[in-house]
């Protein structure tokens, strides 16, 4: 009946790992061909994959666990999940109905352990209940605001036989969430548009979970009136990074330029985003002289640390769209010319060139890697996962990304291992893409198990180590705020990722001379088959540039970035 | 490395001691909410409180509709107006959460709460307390020679102010049950 449910809910790809609750499922797997199983080498490998899956495709990610240690080890993807709003359906097996509650082997609460790390949870004692509680599952995740959702289905209720429901159309009456925006807001924020002197627009991983559709409204509003963009680290890719509207980044290691426009603007248009910490910084100082509005399909997400002007609640498809109209039936007005003054002063700020670093032709600066990875991959079928610290914001801020779907990474939750699983799930969706994990040699070190899932589902994802041999974010935030006091934050005893690369059985590369760096990247793109690519990198560099905690967008670190005289202490100043 | 202007040791740059930009007045709510009655939900309803840091201050639930096995919960709140938005918000999302009701925003309503109180003493104690839970219109509903318990019903000013005088009488254990309350008129 699992299997059926899962068929009707067009899943053609299921993440697991066996165990004495879950037999019976594992039983009707093993007899059907329709649903292809993925065996992980660790319950948390299992859900990271989902989420690199589903956030690739837009479809939810299955996973299909035993109760007890399956179901806690699943704990971190789905509070992972949670914090990204990836649609994720987890199936845990649970001890027969009869023993629940009396210490069983292999039992645990789980809908109490998920309940918090879940946007909601099951636990189904009656077959007959079993069909509609998978479908009404499968509505929740992808609905509204989408999340993980688990359905706990003891032993008991998977070997007895009930009525099987189909999916109703619409999903569950219960849950249905406001998808079209309120007309009088959007009304009032085209008016907004239609004067402002120096608008905004800050999106988010709203934009990508509302469907490709949402990013090409986006990328229309945007080309129509000419405002420039930023986006979170989640929202990368739903408007281009070629597009020349496009200011990066921003946030705590965001672009120079699309923190100052963020501070400095009169009119910020939230699409999607949730104004978090690592965006506003120091909230009494964010962005002081600024109308705000913000378009959100989760009522919670607004006024939570922000009060916003012009609250908009529904799906950003469905609002860009009004938006939109609204907007061309009003005569397509902007204010010409404020926004060309504007544009002025932000094309100033871009001239400090907050990227800049000092290169070096010794070693190997992890900003040269990604540089060069990303011009030696520009333009192929290509997509990014990373694991959680420097290289992450590196990637992010380096790397290009021209479309969504295509940068997968641990936002919200910052779960460092969620990299490598996430690249297998991305690559078995699209088994013909390139798929890359850029990597610190400590995050990749804490999922590194799934390598043999790589290898045996001939998945050939690339894992592109920046090797710093230190937890690189730690160890920046020891040198800034802890005197330099270095507390564990070295990799000591790091395995030999080549010999490691070959004791599973793919192929290893190791790069410590820059001037061998292309060489090694194109050696590692033509190679069928997983890569380990241990990039040594300079071990010292920090992440710029840098909002320090606490602190306001306009008070920024460049740290050592070249900044052609702007700034006149030793290279690291409070702008 | 370059010298950063960053106090070195310092630790006052948490990114978690963020100041709120909003009012600081503390406000009481009392929230209606109707649930599906199924396994967990005041679970569902309690963690969120307790998970996101906001406070209860009474809490009463039962089944109001046995057909359609909905429950309705009254929560007494106290916070922010940005708290206690979120905080209905929040209650918003819950799947099983069908209405959320802001009694103290939503036009005037009625509170009420039950407690049992037990009173023990002798001699002139015992009239006296027999005299105030007539003035209260408490009702005697155990009695021994050494003890009565009384129930009362009202808002919970006027029961804190009933095992106030109760006290010094030789108040012994008290129970309530928390606020209900309901909307005026129709």
């Amino acid at each position: 009946m699992v299997v059926q449910a899962l068929r009707d809910q067009g899943v053609d790809t299921v993440f697991g790992y066996p165990g004495g609750a879950v037999l019976p499922i594992y039983d009707e797997i093993f007899q059907q061909n329709d649903i292809r199983h993925i065996l992980v080498r660790h319950e948390q490998g299992a859900v990271h994959m989902a989420e690199g899956y589903a956030r690739s495709t837009g479809k939810p990610g299955v996973v299909l666990v035993t109760s007890g240690p399956g179901a806690t080890n699943a704990v971190t993807g789905l509070t992972d999940a949670l914090m990204d709003s990836i649609p994720i359906v987890v199936l845990t097996g649970q001890v027969p109905t009869f023993m629940i509650g009396t210490d069983a082997f292999q039992e645990a609460d789980t809908i109490g352990i998920t309940r918090p790390c879940t946007k909601h949870n099951w636990l189904v004692k009656d077959t007959d209940a079993l069909a509609a509680t998978l479908h009404e599952a499968f509505h929740v995740a992808t609905s509204g605001r989408p999340g993980p959702v688990l359905i706990d289905i003891p032993k008991d209720v998977q070997f007895a036989t009930g009525t099987y429901q189909a999916p109703i159309k619409g999903g569950s009456k219960r849950y249905q969430p406001q998808v079209k925006g309120d007309l009088g807001a959007i009304t009032a924020l085209v008016e907004a548009l239609e004067t402002a002197e120096r608008p905004l627009f800050y999106t988010g991983g709203g934009v990508i979970n509302s469907g490709p559709a949402a990013s090409q409204l986006l990328c229309e509003l945007v080309d129509a009136t000419g405002i420039p963009i930023t986006s979170t680290l989640m929202g990368l890719g739903a408007y281009p990074a070629s597009g020349d509207k496009w200011l990066g980044m921003l946030g705590m290691h965001g672009l120079y330029e699309a923190n100052l426009a963020m501070h400095g603007c009169d009119l910020m248009i939230n699409i999607g985003a949730r104004f978090d910490d690592r965006i506003t910084g120091r909230l009494d100082a964010f962005s002081p002289g600024s109308k705000k509005a913000h378009i959100d399909i989760d009522p919670s997400s607004i006024n939570k640390v922000i009060r916003v002007d012009i609250p908009i609640v529904g799906d950003i498809g469905h609002v860009l769209e009004d938006l939109l109209k609204v907007w061309k039936s009003r005569g397509r007005k902007v204010n010409r010319e404020g926004i060309a003054k504007w544009w002025a002063q932000i094309n100033d700020w871009k001239k400090i060139d907050c990227l800049g670093y000092k290169p070096s032709a010794k070693t190997i600066k992890p900003q040269y890697a990604l540089q060069r990875l990303d011009a030696l991959t520009r333009g192929m079928d290509r997509y990014i996962t990373t694991e959680v610290g420097q290289h992450q914001m590196w990637a992010a801020q380096y790397l290009g990304f021209d479309a969504p779907n295509r940068w997968m990474t641990s936002g919200g939750l910052g779960t460092m291992g969620y990299g490598l699983p996430a690249s297998i799930g991305v690559q078995i969706a699209h088994p013909q893409a390139l798929v890359i994990n850029v990597a610190g040699e400590a995050s990749w070190l804490m999922n590194m198990q799934e390598m043999g899932t790589a290898i045996q589902f001939r998945a050939p994802v690339k894992q592109f180590i920046l090797n710093n041999e230190r937890l690189g974010m730690v160890r920046q935030w020891q040198e800034l705020l802890h005197g330099e006091r270095y507390s564990q934050s070295w990799s000591e005893s790091l395995p030999d990722f080549v010999k490691l690369a070959e004791a599973f059985g793919c192929k290893g590369i190791r790069c410590a001379d820059p001037a061998d760096l292309d060489d090694a990247i194109r050696e590692m793109l033509a190679y069928d088959g997983p890569v380990i690519f241990d990039c040594l990198v300079e071990k010292h560099e920090n992440c710029f540039p840098m909002i320090p905690s606490g602190k306001a967008h306009n008070e920024m670190l460049l740290g050592d970035a070249d900044t052609k005289g702007a700034i006149t202490a030793k290279g690291a100043v409070l702008v | 490395m370059p010298a950063l202007n960053i106090k070195k040791g310092s630790t006052s740059h948490s990114a978690y001691n963020l100041r709120s930009t909003f009012s600081e007045v503390i406000e009481r709510h009392t929230l209606a909410v109707v649930v599906d009655n199924e396994a967990g939900v005041l679970a569902r309803v309690i963690g969120l409180f307790s998970g996101r840091g906001y406070n209860i201050d009474s809490l009463t639930v039962a089944e109001i509709d046995h057909q359609g096995h909905r429950s309705r919960i009254t929560i007494v709140t106290t916070g922010t107006p940005q708290v206690i938005e979120q905080i209905k918000a929040q209650l918003g999302r819950i799947v099983p959460v069908h209405e959320v009701h802001d009694l103290t925003v939503e036009g005037r309503s009625v509170e009420r709460e039950l407690a049992l109180l037990k009173v023990a003493g002798e001699g002139n104690n015992r009239v006296e307390a027999l005299r105030l839970a007539d003035i209260f219109r408490a009702k005697v509903v155990d009695s021994t020679l050494t003890s009565f318990v009384f129930e009362l019903t009202g808002t919970p000013e006027k029961i804190d102010a009933f095992a106030d005088l109760m006290r010094p009488l030789g108040l012994v254990e008290v129970a309530r049950t928390g606020v209900a309350a309901l909307a005026r008129g129709v």
